[in-house]
């Protein structure tokens, strides 16, 4: 499929945020290891910091949709997010509960995100793979 | 929603890609509407009657009349 203007520009965003993530974790962990654990003001900007490019991954995707001028594959795009946020919700409230009652390990929030991101993804695919195999698909 | 688009676009010998730069949408766009998983909204479907110069209930069935059809 030949991307338009909007998904160039996303696809370009998207990569440049990731870039911009990995260069912030890195640089965030590197210090840590070397003047030991973040505390303080200073601390928890340095620890905010590779959060941020995930964040704008986010605004990134507000305004695709903003952008996005073919309207069927706006409404996909809706559909993976709108099924990845309801499996993600479900998901951590469910783990929250196990966590709550000691019968699962903490894990740290950021992997919501992650969560979010990898059912978008397994959505995307399972709605590729229906439209080949002709069954239409949800999304 | 049931249509003509797959007859119209035969009738002129378009495949669903030359239809799709028409319409400025994707070819998946045009394969969705054609195959009837997706419905357009008002607007692209005014730009399809005009494409096709027809009306746009000469291209797109009523979904009230289709099991009448």
């Amino acid at each position: 499929m030949k991307a338009n203007r909007a998904q160039k520009r996303y696809n370009r965003d998207v990569l440049i945020l990731m870039t911009g993530y990995v260069i912030a974790l890195t640089s965030v962990v590197t210090y840590a290891r070397g003047h030991g654990p973040l505390r303080g003001a200073e601390g928890a900007v340095l620890a905010l910091l590779p959060a941020l490019p995930i964040i704008g991954v986010f605004g990134v995707m507000a305004r695709y949709l903003i952008e996005e001028s073919d309207e069927y594959v706006r409404s996909r795009f809706v559909q993976q997010a709108l099924i990845a946020t309801g499996l993600t919700l479900s998901v951590c409230t469910a783990w929250g509960f196990l966590e709550n009652f000691g019968v699962a390990p903490h894990v740290y929030a950021y992997y919501a995100a992650i969560l979010w991101f990898g059912a978008q993804g397994l959505v995307a695919l399972y709605s590729c793979l229906a439209r080949l195999l002709g069954r239409g698909g949800a999304a | 929603m049931k249509n003509r688009l797959k007859v119209l676009r035969a009738e002129r010998n378009w495949s669903q890609q030359d239809l799709a730069d028409r319409l400025e949408v994707s070819r998946q766009s045009v394969n969705a509407i054609e195959t009837g998983r997706y419905d357009p909204s008002l607007p692209l479907a005014f730009k399809i009657a005009d494409i096709f110069g027809l009306a746009i209930e000469a291209i797109f069935t009523n979904p009230r009349l289709e099991n009448d059809q």
